[in-house]
């Protein structure tokens, strides 16, 4: 794999779909097990990833998650349908959650996740516009 | 402290095939919201709880955890238990209350393993 080429996966997100989360995260923890990326990357990744994808089902109508992995990094770009963030300052606050409680009664909710996917992540961006949706962008080094 | 001993101290069934009572683990993380496990577990503790879900055994994957205690009066469902095997990852189920569990183990040389910036 020479720098600029890289292995690209793409993963289709359900609303609602709670019993399947994690689902994705899981298939490219494995991949990057199998390719011997380091164990505190592959956390890492693991994290974020997680956090996108149970955002997506619980707070957005689903969408898809786009996975180019590198030789020395991988790049998740996770875009949901909506409904947007009004304020991505606030939503990027710990705590601050819009969670309905019976999302917080499945474990979720508690306004970490957002912080918790920049915390984890080399390199984050996220784009919002209310009505449309949110597309996070996730880089993480191997080291 | 090994998970044979956490099984016995918490007199918990393994409900789960793929258990390795020999495996070490140096600190347990005790909370029902998996938000809270994300951001701040250690990925050589074990995961104690008394929410039964799917995202529980996921939660424990992604953070690598190798085991999950279920605190309660009732059995997982069988879902959840399948998952775990997939997921290669040590379900025991203890009768004992949250309190009790985090008492014993605790007393027992357990630590809790949080980051210092809770203990602050």
């Amino acid at each position: 794999m020479s720098c600029n080429d890289s292995l690209h996966f793409q993963y289709v997100v359900s609303k609602d779909d709670f019993t399947h989360a994690g689902s994705a995260s899981s298939d490219v923890k494995n991949k990057l097990k199998k390719m011997n990326v380091d164990a505190s990357a592959v956390r890492k990744v693991s994290i974020a990833m997680y956090e996108g994808e149970i955002n997506m089902i619980i707070h957005a109508y689903g969408g898809t998650i786009d996975v180019d992995i590198y030789e020395d990094r991988i790049v998740m770009c996770l875009k949901d349908t909506g409904p947007g963030i009004a304020n991505i300052e606030e939503a990027m606050q710990e705590g601050f959650s819009t969670a309905p409680a019976d999302v917080i009664n499945l474990g979720f909710g508690a306004g970490m996740g957002l912080p918790n996917m920049r915390a984890n992540s080399d390199e984050f961006n996220i784009e919002s516009e209310v009505g449309v949706g949110t597309t996070v962008t996730m880089t993480i080094y191997f080291t | 402290m090994k998970l044979g001993d956490i099984k016995d101290l918490l007199h918990a069934s393994v409900l789960t095939n793929c258990c390795d009572l020999d495996m070490d683990v140096d600190s347990a993380f005790c909370s029902d919201m998996m938000s809270n496990v994300l951001a701040y577990a250690n990925d050589k503790s074990i995961l104690i709880t008394g929410l039964y879900n799917a995202q529980v055994l996921r939660t424990a994957d992604m953070m690598g955890m190798a085991c999950v205690v279920f605190i309660g009066r009732r059995d997982p469902d069988p879902e959840i238990i399948e998952l775990a095997n997939e997921l290669e990852i040590c379900v025991m189920l203890t009768r004992s209350s949250m309190f009790t569990t985090c008492g014993l183990l605790f007393y027992n040389g357990l630590n809790g393993g949080v980051p210092s910036e809770l203990q602050r």
